[in-house]
């Protein structure tokens, strides 16, 4: 796993750098991130445009206000128009709701059309990154997968892979029933939702089945199509490095008379999820994202554990937000301690969200709610009592000085450390030198190395 | 000119010589240099776990010792970050304070952009053998800028530097991170101890005590005993000490039985508390139970 995370991640970075070196990446940034503060400010006034200009348009819109009603939602739409097969383009707000879960367990047949998250469909696993879905997968993996679900002989190359998926795949689109996507961002001005593909599945879904619903979280809306296209200049070169996507897909309406294509019936479900309450709160920015996965392309954390570790539908850096902040902090492990605080996701990040603050926000409210371990709050409390006194501070850091170099020895080496085998399983501790620098420079003031010392 | 140095405790309690390299350095630049002696902790740790309240009352400490000098100088790059760019913020509430603190943090440095930037300082030709690279700590270089600086300063003393891939990678230390998530940040750690290894050098530098307790500590766990992990402020000034690990044959019997029994000791410990909760079989991944969610965002496994 960690040979196929670093050789994409690889891939990923070199490919962002390349692609913002030819646009003034901090400029363009500051308008991103205004974009989306803009729309933050006044939420339920562009809502409400989208909500008319989308009606206006042929589209019906559906409000969410948790996970499962989306499910109920769909799979009323999906019983009133008598639907049995369904095919999803990627949608990260449906990994949320569990939705295949939900459709499959209503008798609907759905098959995933993006080529990672059919994958992880024949595998029965979840998506460990928000962009490339099974960038954890090495190609023998799928060459094996593929072999064995679709009972073929085994292919090796990527292009005959693909080729046997498309095969696969092109029946599906043909009967499908319903497609189902989510969107990358919602036009307040059109009524458009707009989504970025490159493997044109996301086209198929969203304009050849009968009926197009369309799953989004309540904050992907933006005031007008230029600022969306705005926002498209960064997007995907920030997330594979590519200046623009193979297909950049906007839907507006149904079918009108005289067109050849485009669906009878156009549902759009707004998703809220846990999305409104961080509106105010300390955590707003983080509604700023646009699911670029830079953050997490770029995070020594994340390329060393990959994007299962974190537990839910959102990894790296913004999922240690996320989770918490959606699951509730009660629910979500230590994911805000999961980082070094190393700062790069924030460098990175295409809309400016301060991530490593934001963690450290959830840092705080989990010490203001008690969710902290008791040892860690003792210590943390000992370590307070003597910062604050220093005289007591300068004896207690003489000991322990003398005591580690003692049982460190001439190696200088600490093989074990009392309340820190965390750290002594995997390294060992360069031991003190013997004596602290306060009694080292005291004691050379005192002879008169230096006389000018005052506090 | 007065310069106060914020020595930091962890160069107070582990690495004193780099304290006495960075008054050196500092005092070549013809300033007055004062070290309060109250001086304790800039209180980053419980500010990154998350208490505030502890981190305000130290930041106070630290304002009130140093307020009145016409520059602060921190031989630290994380340590530098919290004076000037996040003390401010502990403060909103308080527009008195913030003000004082802000002012304090426009006079805080980094040592090698201190000296680079603002008292430029010729350093005396040390000379050293073998070759360096170096390691740029995350705090120093993202959030204060600490790139070139301390290249020009070892290109001042023209000590020659092979940049090893990755050199702006984190290491993994973090803080608490790197105890918390032990094996995480011993990974991130290989990565790092990888890269010193290729380029061939037998000295890392970098600018801040976490990274260097971290990286050597793995560098010598992985044996490799010979690598010298040094501040920056110890290159400059050619200081050296005695390599850790180099000398494997001292230890008394009573060290030797402490150092074999008490890891297992603690391993026992912790295998017997931890069995009890990670032998449980959670539901099927995303069956959209509240069990399954409760589960799958609480990730045992490996965070």
């Amino acid at each position: 796993m960690q040979a196929s995370l670093r050789n994409a991640q690889g891939r990923f970075i070199e490919g962002r750098a390349q692609a913002l070196a030819g646009v003034d990446f901090e400029n363009l940034r500051d308008a991103a991130a205004e974009i989306r503060d803009r729309v933050l400010r006044n939420l339920d006034l562009y809502l409400e445009h989208f909500e008319r200009t989308a009606t206006n348009a042929g589209a019906q819109v559906h409000w969410a206000e948790t996970s499962s009603d989306v499910n109920r939602i769909v799979l009323d739409i999906a019983r009133r128009h008598g639907v049995r097969r369904v095919i999803k383009s990627k949608s990260m707000v449906s990994e949320e709701c569990a939705l295949n879960d939900a459709l499959e367990a209503a008798g609907i047949a759905v098959v995933e059309t993006d080529l990672g998250e059919y994958i992880l469909q024949l595998a029965h696993e979840p998506p460990s990154h928000i962009v490339a879905p099974v960038v954890h997968k090495s190609k023998d993996e799928i060459s094996d997968l593929f072999a064995r679900i679709h009972r073929t002989p085994r292919k090796t190359a990527i292009p005959e892979l693909c080729r046997e998926a498309r095969e696969i795949m092109r029946p599906h689109f043909v009967s499908a029933d319903m497609g189902i996507s989510g969107a990358n961002f919602l036009i307040a001005e059109t009524g458009s939702t707009l989504i970025v593909t490159n493997e044109g599945n996301g086209r198929l879904t969203t304009t050849l089945p009968r009926i197009h619903v369309a799953i989004s979280g309540i904050e992907k809306v933006v005031a007008t199509l230029e600022d969306a296209a705005t926002l498209v200049r960064l997007l995907p070169r920030s997330a594979t490095g590519q200046s623009i996507t193979n297909y950049v897909t906007i839907n507006t309406g149904v079918r009108r008379d005289g067109e050849l294509d485009g669906p009878e019936h156009f549902h759009i479900i707004l998703v809220d999820a846990g999305r409104a309450k961080l509106l105010g709160s300390e955590l707003q920015s983080m509604l700023r994202c646009i699911r670029c996965g830079a953050c997490m392309n770029h995070c020594p954390v994340y390329q060393n554990v990959g994007g299962h570790a974190y537990g839910w539908v959102y990894p790296g850096p913004m999922g240690s937000v996320l989770t918490p902040a959606f699951v509730g902090l009660e629910n979500a492990g230590d994911l805000p301690n999961a980082s070094t605080f190393c700062g790069e996701c924030a460098v990175v990040c295409p809309v400016k969200i301060p991530l490593p603050d934001l963690m450290r926000k959830l840092r705080e409210q989990q010490v203001e709610r008690g969710l902290r371990a008791k040892r860690e709050r003792v210590a943390l409390k000992m370590w307070l009592a003597l910062a604050q006194r220093p005289r007591l501070y300068a004896l207690t850091t003489a000991l322990a000085a003398r005591m580690l170099s003692r049982l460190a020895g001439k190696k200088m080496l600490l093989h074990w450390l009392p309340f820190a085998s965390g750290w002594t399983k995997g390294r060992d501790m360069p031991a003190p030198a013997g004596r602290t620098f306060r009694e080292l420079y005291r004691e050379k003031t005192r002879k008169g190395v230096k006389s000018d010392v005052r506090d | 000119m007065r310069v106060g140095l914020l020595v930091t405790c962890l160069v107070d309690l582990f690495r004193p010589s780099i304290g006495f390299s960075a008054l050196a350095l500092l005092e070549r630049t013809g300033a007055e240099v004062f070290i309060p002696s109250r001086q304790t902790c800039c209180g980053q740790p419980a500010y990154n776990s998350g208490d505030r309240r502890t981190a305000r009352e130290l930041a106070l400490k630290t304002l009130n010792e140093f307020e009145h000098f016409d520059y602060v100088v921190i031989p630290s790059g994380s340590c530098a970050g919290m004076v000037s760019r996040h003390y401010p913020e502990l403060f909103n509430d308080d527009s008195d304070t913030q003000h004082r603190i802000a002012a304090l943090g426009a006079r805080t440095f980094e040592l090698t952009d201190f000296l680079s930037n603002v008292l430029p300082v010729t350093i005396p030709q040390v000379g050293r053998q073998g070759r360096l690279t170096y390691h740029d700590s995350c705090a120093g270089l993202r959030e204060l800028g600490v790139k070139q600086q301390p290249r020009s300063l070892l290109a001042n003393a023209n000590i020659e530097l092979i940049e090893m891939a990755g050199a702006e990678v984190c290491c993994g230390f973090g803080g608490t991170f790197s105890v918390k998530f032990g094996d995480i940040a011993t990974r991130m750690a290989d990565n790092k101890c990888e890269q010193i290894t290729a380029t061939g050098a037998n000295c890392v530098a970098l600018g801040d005590l976490g990274c260097m307790l971290h990286i050597e500590g793995r560098l010598r766990r992985r044996g490799d005993i010979t690598t010298q992990v040094l501040h920056i402020a110890e290159v400059l000034t050619g200081s050296r000490r005695a390599s850790a690990g180099s000398d494997a044959s001292d230890k008394t019997p009573a060290r030797r039985y402490i150092c074999f029994f008490a890891p297992r000791l603690a391993g026992a410990a912790q295998s017997w508390n931890l069995s009890r909760y990670t032998s449980k079989p959670g539901p099927a991944r995303n069956c959209g139970t509240a069990a399954c969610k409760r589960h799958y965002a609480t990730p045992r496994d490996v965070l």
